[in-house]
């Protein structure tokens, strides 16, 4: 969030805004210069859009896609090459000027309230429904898609195929603009991954809206709007109650601080540090969040102790001990209603690396980094070394590496201090 | 496992046996049936409804057979009503089943939804809808604003069907009584089926279109979709209330004689919601705060809570700093709002000597006067180590000694007529902690309740 309005955004995210407001601006000066074509179809599909987008109404943080309606009216209408029987007229730049306005008039209530979509959630939108438009509009114009596919299924398939193409296209300028320092590869498979969800229920009534009014006319729209509607609702359901059980799981594993385990803090720090390795290390989607899950719990099991670790320090303690205090964290998470993955995460974290999985290594490792971080005066950087001291059977080198370049990257400090 | 009554059964068979009538007319060579699409459709209908019986993908799959009704009313559109019948059956004779008799509810269901898609399929025959789809080798283009009236009603007659089947099956084999047995059947499954039909007119709509079945397919993507991440919403809730339950548990580690309480404590807490009239939503989280009044105790030492022998003053004071440390923990959470402050007052008493901030009469959080009755009531009720629990009538009568005083007489109230109605039956023999009972009834001697409700004690009926 905070790096959000870091001073410079970085070329490519400037390249970005630059070609989509460059293409838009053509697309106006040439719709005024020519007049709009089929201005019912135009006015049709500017109001859907502009209706989807004003959806973005009550969306969560951090939502996928908010606008899931907006999104499948300005694809369907870049695809559309018939309506109602007819064949229709409208050109790349008529779709261009069409998304854009409807974007900018959506805006307008959202930016009044002050949080409206970001320019760059703007710029990818008119460069994909772009993207889609050139692939489709001049092949549907010069007779040529007929030609090719006909008007049976070859042309449904040519067209879930551009809109595969074009989702593509949007998860690689998703990745281009995306504000978290990371390497762009694991961005990109961060953001095809979410494809498979809201991703493809967009580009499926994408696709149907573009045949469905080539079939029936304009009356097609509403009809397809409402199962995207459902899919958007069940997903905000869903999006609401994952929150609250983060934050519940957050509760669980900051009532270690409150009976006195534990500093201050030691839970969120880790797990934010953990999910930030395993990132580094490739880690996504659902393992992402069992690490998240087993790195905010990960000392639980010091709630059975009669007495607290002092500092809540596990790291130096005895290595028979620490384990048990491990099998007792995992007891307690198995009845958390989390995957078992999470449990058996908890319950290994004081093995030696060779016996763990990955986010046990992970787990560990950041959990002795956070312990003695604090102490002594080698600070961070004495930490560090100590875990390098390590490497030899607790922890593996690999991740200790993999953290140090998170520490390099984030700044020692503000990463640590959180 | 009990069986299939009667009753169950003859109305069961008598279904199945309208459905087969139904689709006798099938395979009669006047009745033109579409033979391809009709195995298309159903070979559908079956690859949606098989992901449940595989163990793999039964977790990610959405369950039970409303997830797929577009598909069955789309066949009811596209085919004639003796070949509809058949396209909802291999599906649902392979469909999971999650409760016995297995047989029997395959059967049920396989004749219930056969029936109800050729009633459905009948009667957009009827109203003339097949015309109004288009396409079909002429080209016509579909009449679509009218096209939506067949489809409504036919949607509105499936709907129909359906309920009145599901209600007979209620009464039969469940042995509802016959005149609740169909109440809200239909009005919780109309909407849901109108947009189905949507969806389902749709893709008749696309699949008589030059483009074809693929087509039609991708219409149901979304719904697909939709119903997937309803089911995972589902199991989302299920482990976010696991989560809850843990955080309980994790107080029953450090002070382990206090398992059960909370649980019970919340159901307290529901029950005087209920007899107050809250909406369902307070209520919920009401019974929340009853099962998380105590999870501060996670912040006092666990010698102190595990001592035997009486506290000194210095402990006590530690032990009653637990509802800040129960408030600080649950802060970050953010569903519970209301439920947060009845965990940060529940040991208030209403004429203000209580703690941690001495707030007296109405300036103390409405839950948290829940709260602290239905903890008093568990804690009387409930046996410990040293003592046997006193029986409901007599806990009921010191609440209403205190109330006024400790106690909100109105909650009061609401929970002697609640256990009226319903009886409480907490497991008397569960041990509870050796924490002295907040709701511990100092003699008043001055302070007689000033109600008299519920002042004749009927002793709780046992529930089970």
């Amino acid at each position: 969030m905070t790096l959000r309005y870091a001073p410079a955004p970085p070329p490519a995210v400037l390249a970005v805004r630059g070609a989509a407001m460059l293409l838009a601006v053509v697309a106006f000066g040439h719709t005024l210069w020519n007049g709009v074509a089929e201005p019912g179809h135009a006015l049709a599909f500017g109001v859907l859009v502009t209706v989807g987008e004003l959806a973005r109404w009550g969306s969560l943080p951090g939502e996928r896609e908010p606008a899931p309606l907006g999104a499948a009216g300005a694809l369907a209408y870049a695809l559309l090459g018939r309506s109602g029987g007819e064949a229709t007229t409208h050109g790349v730049l008529q779709v261009v000027t069409v998304v854009a306005a409807a974007q900018l008039l959506a805006s307008v209530p959202h930016t009044a309230r002050g949080s409206g979509p970001g320019p760059d959630l703007v710029a990818r939108r008119v460069l994909a429904v772009g993207f889609a438009a050139v692939c489709f509009q001049p092949l549907s114009h010069s007779g040529r898609s007929e030609r090719w596919f006909g008007e049976g299924l070859y042309f449904a398939l040519f067209l879930v195929l551009l809109l595969a193409l074009t989702a593509l296209c949007e998860a690689v300028l998703a990745a281009l603009t995306a504000t978290t320092p990371r390497p762009f590869g694991p961005l990109l498979r961060d953001e095809l991954r979410a494809l498979i969800g809201i991703g493809s229920a967009v580009c499926a009534t994408g696709a149907v809206m573009a045949l469905g009014v080539a079939v029936a006319g304009l009356w097609a729209l509403p009809l397809l709007c409402v199962p995207l509607l459902l899919t958007q609702v069940s997903f905000r359901r869903y999006a609401a109650v994952r929150t609250t059980y983060r934050q519940t799981i957050a509760s669980l594993a900051r009532s270690t601080e409150i009976a006195g385990y534990t500093p201050h803090g030691h839970a969120r720090r880790v797990a934010e540090l953990s999910t930030a390795v395993g990132r580094e290390l490739g880690l996504a989607g659902p393992e992402l969040s069992v690490l998240e899950y087993a790195a905010l719990m990960h000392d639980i099991g010091q709630l059975s102790l009669v007495d607290p670790v002092p500092d809540g320090a596990t790291a130096r303690l005895p290595a028979a001990e620490q384990r048990r205090i491990a099998l007792l964290g995992g007891a307690v998470v198995r009845q958390t209603g989390v995957d078992t993955a999470v449990a058996v995460v908890v319950e290994q974290q004081a093995d030696p690396y060779r016996e763990q999985p990955t986010a046990a290594r992970i787990v560990r490792a950041v959990n002795a980094y956070d312990d003695l971080r604090g102490e002594g005066a080698g600070g961070p950087l004495g930490a560090l070394e100590q875990l390098r001291l390590g490497t030899g059977r607790d922890y593996q080198p690999l991740v200790v590496e993999a953290l140090a370049r998170v520490l390099a990257r984030g700044g020692l400090t503000s990463v640590g201090s959180g | 496992m009990r069986t299939t009554p009667r009753a169950a059964r003859a109305y069961i068979l008598c279904v199945a046996l309208c459905a087969t009538v139904c689709a006798l007319p099938a395979p009669t060579p006047g009745a033109a049936t579409p033979w391809g699409t009709l195995a298309l459709l159903a070979a559908l209908y079956l690859a949606c409804e098989l992901p449940g019986r595989c163990s793999f993908f039964a977790r990610s799959v959405p369950v039970g057979a409303g997830s797929f009704f577009p598909l069955l009313l789309a066949a009811a559109f596209l085919l004639p009503p003796a070949a509809a019948v058949l396209v909802s059956v291999p599906g649902s004779l392979a469909g999971r089943v999650e409760q016995q008799p297995v047989a029997a509810r395959r059967v049920w269901r396989t004749a219930q939804l056969a029936l109800t898609v050729g009633a459905a399929s009948w009667t957009y025959a009827f109203l003339g809808g097949p015309a109004t789809l288009g396409g079909a080798g002429g080209g016509a283009v579909p009449d679509l604003p009218y096209a939506l009236l067949p489809a409504g009603a036919t949607a509105l007659v499936f709907s129909l069907v359906l309920a009145v089947l599901d209600g007979g099956i209620l009464a039969t084999a469940e042995r509802v009584a016959v005149r609740h047995a169909w109440r809200g059947l239909l009005a919780r499954s109309v909407g849901p089926h109108l947009v189905h039909a949507l969806a389902g007119l749709m893709m008749a709509i696309l699949w008589r279109s030059s483009y074809g079945p693929v087509s039609a397919l991708v219409v149901v993507l979304p719904m697909y979709i939709s119903c997937w991440v309803f089911a995972q919403y589902h199991r989302q809730h299920a482990a976010h209330r696991a989560t809850i339950r843990a955080l309980v548990q994790a107080v029953d580690i450090k002070d382990g004689y206090t398992r059960g309480h909370s649980e019970r404590v919340g159901r307290a807490s529901e029950l005087i919601a209920r007899e107050l009239g809250m909406e369902e939503e307070r209520m919920e989280a009401l019974r929340f705060a009853g099962i998380l009044h105590d999870v501060g105790k996670l912040g006092v030492p666990t010698r102190i809570l595990r001592k035997d022998g009486p506290l000194t003053p210095e402990e006590r004071r530690v032990i009653e700093l637990h509802p800040e440390y129960g408030h600080e923990i649950v802060r970050g959470i953010g569903f519970l709002d209301e439920a947060r402050a009845a965990i940060l007052h529940h040991h208030e008493r209403l004429d203000g000597s209580g703690y941690p901030y001495g707030l007296a009469g109405d300036t103390i959080p409405e839950f948290a006067r829940v709260v602290a009755v239905a903890d008093a009531f568990d804690a009387m009720t409930s046996t410990r180590s040293y003592r046997r629990g006193r029986p409901v009538p007599a806990a009921v009568a010191e609440l209403e000694r205190c109330a006024g005083s400790q106690f909100d007489p109105q909650m009061v109230r609401a929970l002697a007529r609640a256990l009226d109605r319903h009886g409480w039956s907490a497991a008397a023999n569960t041990v509870t902690s050796e924490e002295q009972p907040p709701g511990l009834p100092r003699p008043r001697p001055g302070k007689r309740p000033s109600t008299a409700a519920g002042t004749t004690h009927r002793p709780g009926r046992r529930r089970r």
